[in-house]
C-alpha cells in the first residue's frame, strides 16, 4: 500500500517536473536540438564522430561534423546575442546586420592593408584593426539606435537604410578594391591557433557569451531592457530612460557585428562585399524567435537565442551533410522553420499546455465516474 | 502675412519650375560639338568583381579623348533603369548602352528610343524584346565557359572523376551555363561522379561549409568545380584545414571560373588548377560597333579558360579583373 503511494507521489512528481520542463523557455530550441540530434543518430551514427587529425600546419586538430557546427555557429551565436537585446528593448528587429557585418569586415582590411589592396606586411597591428572596426560598428549601431530611440521609426524601417547602404559603404570603405591579406597569422581568428585543436572562432564565441553573461548578472540591462520592451512609458515613470536603454541595446548588437565580422574576414583573409554574410539576419532573427522569445519585445531568454543559433546551425549542417537538393534546401529550411518558430509561440504553446491540462482533468474526470 | 508667404512659396516653386525647364531645354538644344553622346545603364559597379572592372572598362573607353560624351546610370533594379533610360532619350544621346537588371519590360522605352532615332547596344544581358528594337547584343556564352572548362578537366586524363560541385545562385544564367556542361559530362561518362552538388549562391563561406560536409563524412573526391572563385576560395580554405593537398600535381584539382586577379596569382603559384574567364571587356566591341556599324545581332565575346601549368604573369595582368 504505502509502495503504491509512494509510486503514485513519485509519478505526480515526475509529471510536476515534465510539466515545468514544457513550460521552459529552453524546452522548443533543446527540444529541436534533440529532434536533429536523434535524427542523425538514426540516420547516421558516424554523424557524431570526431578525430584529431594533423592539419596543414602539421598541428593535431579536431576534425568532424560536431566541430564544424560549433565553429560555424559562433558568428550566429555572437549576433544572437546583441539582436536578443534588441528584440527585448525595442520590440522590434534589426535587419542591417549582414551589411554592417560587410562594413566591420572592410574596416579591418581597410587598417591591416591600407591603401594597397595586396601588402606583404601587415600595416598596423590585428588588435589595432579589430578595436578600430569595434568603435566604427559601434558607431553604426549608435545610428541606428538613434533613430529607433530619438526618432520613433520602426526598427525594421531605420534599420533598412543600412541593409540599403551597408554594402556599398562597404566597398567604398576599400575603395571598391577586394584586398587579400597573405599574413598567416590574420587567419587564426577564424581557423585554427597551431597547437590547439579546436578552432578560434569557438572560444570568441564563448567569451563573448561569458561577457553578456557577466554584464546580465552584474548590471541592471536584463530587467531595464524588459522593462523597456513591456511598457516604455510605464518604465520612464520608474525612472529608467527607455531612450537610453534602446540606444545602449543597439550599440551592443554593433560591437557584436564587429567580433561577428572580424571572424568572417579572418576565416578566408578576404572579403565580397555584395556577398559577405549574405541573409545572416534571418538566421539571427529565426535564432532569437526559436529560443521562444517574444519578437515584439519585453522578456527574453538569452541562454535560449544562443542554443537556438547553434540548432540553426546544425540544421544547415545536416541539411549538407544529406545532400538535399541544391534547388530544394531553402524549401526544407523552411519546412523545418515553420513548424519550430510555430511550435515555440508563446501562443501556441499557451494553448497546447492549456491542451493538456483539458486531457489531464477529462483523464481525472472519467477515473472518477468508474470509481 | 499666411498668404503672403503663400504666395512668396508657390512664386518661388514656379520660378524653379520654369528655371529647370530652361535648363532642360538648353541641354537638349546644345549640341555637342561634334562628339557622341551615350548614355550608359549597367548595374551596380559594387555588385562583383565582374561589374566593378566591366564599369572601370567602360569608363576607360568612352571618354573625351575617344570621341565620347558618356553619362552614366547605375541600378539594380530594372524600373529604376528604366526610368534613367527615358531621361537618356530626352537629353538625346546618340547611342544607349543598357546592361539590364531584368529581362522584362523594356519594349516600351526601347520603341521610344526607336523613334527617337536613338540607338540601342545591349551588353552583358539580352533581353526579351523583339531584335529590330537593338543594334546589337553583347554577351558571354555562359553554356560555352562550362563546355571549355569540362573539356579542359576531360583532358587531364585522371583514372576517375570525383566532383564536388558548388553551384552559383540557382537559376542565374551564369549557375545554368556552368552547371549544365559538367552535368551533361557526367551523366555521358561512367567515370565520372558527382560526390556533392550543391548551391553556396557565389557564397565563400557557404562553400567552406559544403566541402568540409563532404571532408566530416570521410568521401574521397579529387576535383572541386566551382562556380566562380570565391567559391572556389571556400573550398580551398576547407581543403587546407583538413590537410588536404591541392593545386598541380596534387591530390585534387580546383576549378574556378571569373579570372579575379587574386585567382589567377593562385593560378600562377600552383594552388589551383583553372580559371575561366568570364569577359567583362565588353566595351571594345561596344566602340567598334559604333564606329563601324553591327555586322551581327548576336556578338559572342571571346573567353579563355586558363591552365595553372600555363599561365604568365602577363596573362595574371591582362586578364585578372
Amino acid at each position: 500500500m504505502t509502495k503504491n503511494v509512494k509510486f503514485k507521489e513519485s509519478m505526480k512528481a515526475v509529471k510536476a517536473f515534465l510539466i515545468r520542463m514544457v513550460q521552459n523557455q529552453l524546452f522548443i530550441p533543446l527540444a529541436a536540438l534533440l529532434f536533429l540530434v536523434l535524427f542523425n543518430i538514426v540516420v547516421d551514427p558516424s554523424f557524431f564522430r570526431i578525430s584529431l587529425e594533423p592539419s596543414s600546419e602539421g598541428y593535431p586538430v579536431l576534425s568532424g561534423y560536431l566541430i564544424t557546427i560549433i565553429d560555424n555557429a559562433s558568428e550566429l551565436a555572437i549576433l544572437a546575442i546583441g539582436m536578443t537585446l534588441v528584440t527585448a528593448a525595442s520590440g522590434g528587429q534589426d535587419i542591417s546586420v549582414g551589411s554592417t557585418i560587410a562594413i566591420a569586415g572592410s574596416v579591418v582590411l581597410r587598417v591591416l592593408c591600407g591603401t594597397d589592396s595586396r601588402p606583404e606586411t601587415l600595416k598596423a597591428p590585428i588588435i589595432v584593426a579589430f578595436l578600430v572596426c569595434v568603435i566604427v560598428s559601434a558607431l553604426f549601431g549608435a545610428f541606428n539606435g538613434v533613430l529607433v530611440a530619438y526618432f520613433k521609426i520602426q526598427p525594421m524601417v531605420a534599420t533598412l537604410i543600412l541593409f540599403t547602404a551597408g554594402r556599398s559603404i562597404a566597398a567604398w570603405i576599400n575603395n571598391n578594391e577586394l584586398p587579400v591579406i597573405n599574413d598567416p597569422s590574420f587567419g587564426y581568428y577564424g581557423n585554427f591557433i597551431p597547437g590547439i585543436p579546436l578552432p578560434t572562432p569557438v572560444f570568441i564565441a564563448a567569451a563573448c557569451m561569458a561577457l553578456i553573461a557577466l554584464v546580465l548578472k552584474v548590471t541592471n540591462l536584463r530587467l531595464y531592457a524588459q522593462s523597456v520592451g513591456i511598457n516604455p512609458s510605464s518604465s520612464r515613470l520608474n525612472g529608467i530612460n527607455p531612450q537610453t536603454i534602446k540606444l545602449i541595446s543597439f550599440i551592443i548588437l554593433g560591437i557584436c557585428v564587429a567580433v561577428a565580422g572580424f571572424i568572417k574576414v579572418s576565416r578566408l583573409s578576404t572579403i565580397n562585399y555584395s556577398v559577405v554574410a549574405k541573409d545572416i539576419e534571418m538566421d539571427v532573427i529565426l535564432a532569437v524567435a526559436l529560443g521562444g522569445n517574444a519578437l515584439s519585445g519585453g522578456k527574453f531568454n538569452m541562454t535560449a537565442s544562443i542554443i537556438g543559433a547553434y540548432v540553426i546551425q546544425f540544421l544547415t549542417t545536416t541539411l549538407f551533410k544529406f545532400k538535399v537538393n541544391s534547388a530544394a534546401i531553402s524549401a526544407y529550411k523552411a519546412v523545418v522553420v515553420i513548424i519550430l518558430v510555430v511550435l515555440s509561440a508563446p501562443y501556441v504553446r499557451k494553448k497546447l499546455v492549456e491542451f493538456r491540462k483539458k486531457i489531464v482533468s477529462h483523464k481525472v474526470k472519467v477515473r472518477k465516474e468508474v470509481a | 502675412m499666411k498668404k503672403f508667404v503663400k504666395i512668396l512659396v508657390s512664386s518661388v516653386l514656379v520660378g524653379a519650375m520654369a528655371l529647370s525647364m530652361c535648363a532642360c531645354n538648353a541641354a537638349g538644344k546644345k549640341k555637342s560639338n561634334g562628339k557622341i553622346k551615350v548614355g550608359i545603364i549597367n548595374n551596380d559597379p559594387n555588385e562583383s568583381g565582374y561589374r566593378t572592372a566591366n564599369d572601370k572598362d567602360m569608363k576607360a573607353t568612352f571618354t573625351e579623348a575617344n570621341g565620347y560624351e558618356a553619362s552614366f546610370a547605375y541600378s539594380l533594379k530594372n524600373d529604376e533603369q528604366i526610368a534613367a533610360a527615358q531621361k537618356f532619350i530626352q537629353d538625346e544621346v546618340d547611342y544607349l548602352l543598357i546592361s539590364a537588371a531584368a529581362t522584362t519590360g523594356w519594349d516600351g522605352v526601347l520603341e521610344q528610343a526607336k523613334k527617337a532615332g536613338i540607338k540601342v547596344i545591349l551588353f552583358d544581358r539580352t533581353i526579351d524584346a523583339s531584335e529590330d528594337l537593338y543594334e546589337a547584343s553583347i554577351v558571354s556564352d555562359m553554356a560555352k565557359e562550362g563546355d571549355t572548362a569540362v573539356s579542359w578537366l576531360a583532358s587531364q586524363n585522371l583514372p576517375e572523376y570525383k566532383v564536388i560541385h558548388i553551384q552559383g545562385v540557382m537559376g542565374s544564367s551564369a549557375q545554368i551555363g556552368r552547371s549544365d556542361a559538367l552535368n551533361k559530362k557526367v551523366a555521358a561518362e561512367s567515370n565520372w561522379s558527382i560526390v556533392q552538388q550543391q548551391t553556396a549562391e557565389w557564397n565563400a563561406e557557404t562553400a567552406q561549409q559544403i566541402v568540409q560536409a563532404v571532408i566530416d563524412s570521410g568521401e574521397k573526391f579529387n576535383v572541386i568545380y566551382a562556380e566562380n572563385d570565391d567559391m572556389a576560395k571556400g573550398a580551398v580554405q576547407a581543403l587546407d584545414k583538413a590537410n588536404i593537398s591541392h593545386g598541380v600535381g596534387k591530390d585534387v584539382i580546383v576549378m574556378g571560373f571569373d579570372c579575379n586577379k587574386w585567382a589567377l596569382e593562385e593560378l600562377l603559384a600552383g594552388n589551383w588548377n583553372y580559371d575561366g574567364q568570364c569577359n567583362p571587356f565588353q566595351a571594345s566591341y561596344i566602340n567598334d560597333i559604333i564606329k563601324n556599324g553591327a555586322k551581327q545581332k548576336t556578338v559572342i565575346m571571346e573567353e579563355k579558360g586558363f591552365d595553372a601549368s600555363t599561365i604568365t604573369k602577363d596573362d595574371v595582368d591582362k586578364y585578372g579583373i
